[in-house]
């Protein structure tokens, strides 16, 4: 017994003695890539659900699901615009209502089947299928007859507005006016899938069928699917099917679940990865001191903010809300709290390139303290303590903690700090459980409407009690507003309401701050689309 | 014997239905449910998806449903991860963690039991006390210190390791020695104890008397009775190490059995929350009744009764 323990140990030290110091940029956690082809180490987040353009739902895997499958058009060089992509061209008709898509000439499956105009189709189809129970089918529903289908009231798919005019011509018929329906094309749930090859494996109504698994798997992105090792690594390859290969500049990509973002740090020093996913609060000091060069820091379209429960006192009373909201030194938690380069918010709506909201949040702290005296509680006597929520997370107590003593000291407004798991906090968020509470929101797609959008009365994301019927007509008339001056313009109503009303008191605007290699050029893209064509590593 | 291993595995399996039931009831009342997200779904979408999965179904008809196929075997499908059955997951993480689990214990014993035994045989000597403390060390930093501190001196500065990863067998060696440390440590402090107890008593005096060589007092004469404390020790022990690997899979990214236990409970993931605590009832049960079997062939003294 003993003897075998000695001659293991033995072995043991011979192994470690045996491995060399390597060079710190070949990670050795590789499949052999063919000699000289350029690869390309991400880490991801987490594990995947599934790579089921139709069934996912969250960013790690949108960068995948990138990879392996294409939407009709996608973002530019620069990470924001608009370029052709499994369409290589389109119109719109003058009322706004008809799209006409003319596919790809080359565009092929994985697996050699040329991509038609059906393919689009029928992937519509299946997510609009309710049995399918997908939960971005609602993306579709600007189309005629979408939101019918889904819902079961109508049977006959060929009545809805989606329509192969023939194997290359796709034509979509919106109910109304969608000034961002190709903004929000960008988005996985307008992607085709091939549904010989979802059929083969268990059926188009059937969730999470092996359809999925490297070696099964049948895409039209620019790569495919050769490893999927769960919670170790996927590995995409560049397609040789894929009708702009020439432009892809990468060969392979491989994505690593990286769910603890410290040891994905450490991952990166060690040269395990070309680019983190997220970098650790405490290491972005120690980066813009000690290695600016990979640090990156990049806009991302996204707003951290407080929901406020209108339906309970004393926050019903709007002069309450302002007086908090005005109570905030947002300057002081961008620059000492959360230092990662972030705006502090005004408004509702981060600015993006097409729409700056000139509505803003304005008064000072001598306002605040009349409010509040206003409304029967001078320098907060008489007010109970407010409960703040928030879900269990360092950052967020951070922030949570210096919002309450700034509340203290500038308004003498007691605040009860409340951390909550993550799932039972959305829950307390759903029902009205709170006074205050922590949330955020990041866009869908690049307009404005996707941070308007949520605060229409009885909205499922609404959670504040938040209800204003000339708000809710201000968004249904931007919705069908052709002249984007003019729709610009009624978003900024809408966030001047928003700003009057005080349903949420916003904070900051987010920011997306990672490591990555110095040489790794990748366009910062506001939703965290990526398009793998501008992603490689310079020479 | 046999009427102790009937009347073991009858209790077994009624522990085994109480904590199916209590785990699934449970889960069900906590607020929150698969489907909740940041983003909510609309009310629609969320009916499909009750409906995919059966959720609208009365809780009573799903609890029999799950009892039902859980007697073919079949844990059902995974809520977090859709292409994927809860039993394939457990198929595919189960052996990693096991291997963690066997070559940390392999390490854990290689260096705990020489520590104590030596330190017993060395008592009051510096062999002891650099033993002893070591085992004090061990027993107070805990693994997700021990961790990334030697990542920071093994892999970044010195570049001899991945900082991660679970793909060659040299990636094995740094969660292997920061988790058999953490064990080597209670077992170098047992051993000693163990051991002492053993070496002060009358039939070692008379080994020593007969002539005995010192390492034949101890291989041939102590060992035996020394480990005693060990191996009760071990059975939770080893349960522990397959159970509470989940910190060591998480700072070294290894695709085990421990991330999916924890991380299955955040994301309300209700079929692999019970498809990894059924896993781990019966593992530890298991393992229970084996540190029973072989603690009662060691020691005279404690016999199988039911």
């Amino acid at each position: 017994m003993i003897r075998r323990f000695l001659t293991l140990s033995g072995a043991a030290l011979l192994l470690l003695a045996g491995c060399k110091p390597r060079d710190a940029a070949t990670p050795s956690a590789t499949a052999t890539p063919a000699a000289g082809a350029k690869v390309l180490y991400l880490g991801n987040g987490t594990e995947p659900q599934d790579l089921d353009p139709q069934v996912v739902t969250g960013v790690p895997e949108n960068k995948i699901v990138n990879a392996l499958f294409e939407g009709l058009v996608a973002y530019g060089p620069s990470g924001q615009g608009t370029i052709p992509a499994a369409a290589a061209s389109w119109s719109i008709s003058e009322d706004g209502l008809v799209y006409t898509f003319n596919l790809q000439p080359n565009g092929r499956w994985s697996n050699g089947d040329p991509v038609t105009a059906a393919d689009f189709v029928g992937s519509y189809r299946r997510i609009l299928n309710p049995k399918l129970a997908s939960e971005y089918a609602n993306k579709l529903y600007p189309v005629v007859g979408a939101r019918e289908f889904h819902e079961g009231k109508l049977q006959d798919f060929s009545r809805t507005g989606f329509k192969a005019l023939d194997a290359r011509t796709l034509q979509i018929t919106l109910k109304r006016r969608t000034s961002f329906l190709i903004e929000s094309m960008k988005h996985y749930a307008w992607f085709p899938v091939h549904l010989p090859t979802v059929e083969k494996f268990g059926g188009l109504e059937r969730k999470g069928s092996a359809w999925t698994r490297a070696g099964n798997l049948v895409g039209n992105g620019p790569y495919t699917l050769t490893e999927w090792s769960m919670q170790q690594r996927i590995i995409v390859d560049k397609a040789p099917t894929y009708w702009d290969r020439d432009a892809l500049r990468t060969d392979r990509i491989i994505f690593y679940p990286t769910e603890n973002i410290e040891t994905e740090e450490r991952m990166f020093r060690t040269g395990q990865l070309h680019k983190t996913n997220e970098l650790p609060l405490d290491k972005t000091d120690v980066y813009r001191r000690e290695q600016p060069e990979s640090l990156r820091i990049d806009p991302l379209l996204g707003i951290y903010f407080f929901r406020i429960n209108l339906t309970r006192p004393p926050l019903n009373d709007k002069r309450i809300r302002r007086a908090l909201a005005l109570a905030i030194n947002r300057e002081v938690i961008v620059g000492k709290v959360t230092r990662q380069n972030q705006q502090p918010a005004y408004n509702a709506c981060p600015p993006m390139e097409s729409f700056t909201s000139p509505a803003r949040l304005a008064g000072d702290l001598a306002e605040a303290r009349r409010l509040l005296a206003e409304a029967g509680y001078p320098e907060g006597k008489g007010l109970r303590p407010i409960e703040l929520l928030y879900n269990t997370s360092q950052n967020h107590k951070k922030i949570a903690e210096a919002l309450q003593q700034m509340w203290r000291q500038n308004l003498g407004v007691d605040i009860a700090l409340v951390n909550q798991e993550w799932k039972v906090y959305l829950d307390s968020q759903d029902t009205l459980a709170y006074d205050l509470s922590r949330a955020g929101w990041i866009a869908d797609y690049v307009d404005p409407n996707t941070f308007f959008d949520l605060w229409r009365t009885g909205d499922g994301n609404n959670d504040t009690g938040f209800a204003n019927a000339e708000y809710d007509r201000l968004l249904e008339e931007a919705l069908g507003t052709a002249d984007e001056t003019a729709r610009r313009a009624l978003y900024a109503r809408m966030d001047a309401i928003l700003m009057d009303e005080l349903p949420i008191i916003p904070l900051y605007f987010y920011t997306r701050t990672y490591a990555a290699n110095p040489r790794l050029q990748s366009p910062p893209n506001l939703v965290e689309t990526p398009n793998y064509k501008f992603i490689y590593l310079r020479d | 014997m046999l009427r102790f291993f009937a009347s073991r595995l009858l209790q077994s399996l009624l522990a085994l239905i109480i904590i199916i039931t209590a785990t699934f009831f449970m889960l069900r009342f906590v607020p929150g449910g698969p489907f909740t997200t940041e983003k909510a779904v609309t009310p629609e979408i969320l009916r499909n998806l009750e409906a995919h999965y059966g959720l609208d179904q009365p809780l009573w008809k799903q609890y029999l449903d799950y009892l039902g196929s859980l007697a073919r075997g079949d844990f059902g499908p995974s809520f977090k991860y859709p292409n994927r059955t809860v039993n394939e997951i457990l198929a595919d993480k189960l052996p990693v963690s096991l291997e963690l689990g066997v070559l940390s214990l392999l390490v854990a014993l290689l260096i705990g039991l020489p520590l104590g035994i030596l330190a017993a045989v060395r008592r009051n000597t510096w062999v002891d006390y650099v033993a002893s403390s070591f085992g004090m060390v061990g027993i107070s930093i805990p693994t997700f210190v021990v961790g990334p501190l030697l990542v920071l001196a093994l892999a970044i500065h010195l570049g001899w390791f991945n900082a991660s990863g679970w793909y060659s067998p040299i990636d094995r060696m740094l969660p292997c020695l920061v988790l058999g440390i953490a064990y080597a440590a209670p077992i170098s402090r047992l051993t000693r104890g163990g051991m002492l107890e053993v070496l002060s008593q009358d039939f070692i005096r008379t080994a020593r008397a007969k002539g005995a060589s010192e390492l034949r007092v101890v291989m041939r004469h102590s060992l035996k009775g020394g480990l005693l404390p060990v191996v009760s020790f071990l059975g939770p022990a080893i349960a522990g190490i397959l159970t509470g690997s989940f910190v060591i899979e998480t700072i070294f990214q290894i695709p085990g059995i421990g991330r999916e236990f924890v991380n299955s409970a955040f994301n309300r993931d209700y079929t692999l929350v019970l498809g990894t605590v059924i896993l781990y009832a019966v593992l530890i049960m298991a393992l229970n009744l084996a540190a029973d079997v072989v603690q009662a062939w060691m020691n005279p003294k404690v016999r199988l009764e039911a």
